[in-house]
């Protein structure tokens, strides 16, 4: 009962009938690893993802743009805290994939790497970059492993105001002065094509998407999601009256989706190698943050010992 | 459950009571100093939408469970007692309220 191969064969049934897999069940050390490595990549994204946001905050220009974008940055927090939990329930602790982090060890979704330069940067990271992660996401609400399919449908609830704040924002400039109309136009134009970047490679270049297919991690390939946000976004873009930056776009009759043009993987690339615009700045300030909130987690720890302490007593 | 290192927050299991009168229902996990801190951290990390009435933080190594292993032990003596479910009594034509 115990023979390997026999555990794998009982695994893969459990998934092929649509069981999650939950903390305490048998799983292979490689679902295990990938999905170790995915969950934290995840939550340090939706960590790392705060800073380009929060750079708007004290300049947000009315009250209600900055409650809006206060309420979407701490929901990114929260996003962060429920996967590093789930991450926890694979057996690895906090403090382990915090520090692969600050360490520069671990990954993070390469499109926080890029700066926020204008308001209108707000409105095209809520409407494209939260709008690609939303197709991301909902698909992993279905993903075989229980605790992390769970965070994401926390998440997706939450997230749904996201992508329409950040419309909103590029609506009601695209509508401005043709200074303000211009400001989103930059803001898509620098967007768009890092945010199509976010789904990942390209299918026939993605090495390790058959075993997440199969064991169900994944259930759509990085290509098909792709695609149906293309298609999505261009409509809407059609209706603020803004111009997506692909001039190989256009609508192809018989498959029923838009072509478009081929993506510089070179460039995707060097940003996950470290040399994006921002890489550098993104770790110090994580950094920062962490080595300035040591006396905090310490005292805390004092002050509840010293109460457990008076209530022995 | 890993033992907690003593310089590290332990971790809380996190229980939400969304409405009075319903179940407290597992929302998920947090790490805090002591219980004071869990429940101001479950307060702003799982309430933020108007999902809580009442909170309970459990200290995650606290909680005891069952193994999937005895998980056929445990639960299949239940499989062939369909006479525990009212649908397994065959009523006279024709009765009513019952
Ligand atoms: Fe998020
Ligand atoms: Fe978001």
């Amino acid at each position: 009962m115990t023979d390997v191969t026999n555990l794998e064969e009982r695994f893969q049934a459990r998934i092929d009938a649509e069981q999650k897999i939950e903390p305490k069940d048998w799983m292979p050390e490689k679902y295990r690893k990938t999905l170790v490595r995915q969950i934290s990549q995840h939550a340090h994204s939706e960590v790392v993802g705060m800073l380009p946001e929060g750079n708007w905050i004290t300049r947000a220009p009315s009250l209600r743009r900055k409650a809006i974008l206060l309420a979407k940055v701490q929901d990114e927090a929260g996003h962060g805290l429920y996967l590093y939990s789930a991450c926890e329930t694979l057996g690895v602790t906090r403090e382990k994939t915090i520090d692969d982090l600050l360490s520069g060890k671990a990954k993070y979704s390469s499109i926080f790497n890029y700066p926020t330069l204008t308001w209108a940067d707000i409105g095209a990271v809520g409407w494209l970059v939260d709008g690609a992660a939303i197709m991301n996401q909902v698909m992993l609400c279905r993903t075989s492993y229980g605790p992390y399919a769970r965070a994401m449908v926390r998440i997706c609830k939450e997230e749904s105001f996201h992508q329409r704040q950040g419309y909103e924002i590029m609506s009601v400039l695209a509508k401005g002065t043709p200074e303000q109309k211009e400001m989103a136009q930059d803001a898509l134009n620098r967007w768009w094509w890092p945010s199509l970047m976010m789904f990942g490679p390209s299918d026939a270049n993605s090495p390790n998407s058959a075993d997440s297919m199969k064991w169900k991690i994944k259930r759509q390939s990085n290509d098909e999601l792709r695609q149906i946000f293309i298609d999505r976004t261009v409509q809407q873009a059609e209706v603020i009256g803004l111009t997506i930056p692909d001039p190989e776009l256009k609508w192809n009759e018989a498959t029923k989706h838009y072509d478009w043009g081929a993506i510089d993987w070179t460039e995707f690339n060097n940003v996950v190698a470290g040399n994006g615009p921002c890489n550098k700045e993104r770790l110090a300030a994580r950094n920062k943050a962490h080595d300035e909130g040591a006396w905090v987690r310490e005292a805390a720890l004092a002050y509840a010992a010293k109460k457990a302490k008076k209530q022995a007593a | 459950m890993s033992a907690e290192n003593s310089n590290n927050w332990p971790l809380w299991e996190v229980f939400i009571q969304s409405k009075r009168g319903l179940e407290h229902k597992h929302v998920g996990s947090l790490h805090a100093a002591d219980a004071q801190m869990a429940i101001e951290n479950a307060r702003d990390v799982y309430t933020r939408r108007q999902e809580g009435n009442s909170i309970w933080v459990v200290p995650a190594g606290a909680i005891s469970s069952s193994q999937p292993d005895d998980a056929a032990m445990l639960f299949d003596p239940a499989d062939d007692k369909t006479y525990r479910h009212p649908t397994f009594y065959v009523m006279p034509e024709g009765a009513k309220y019952i």
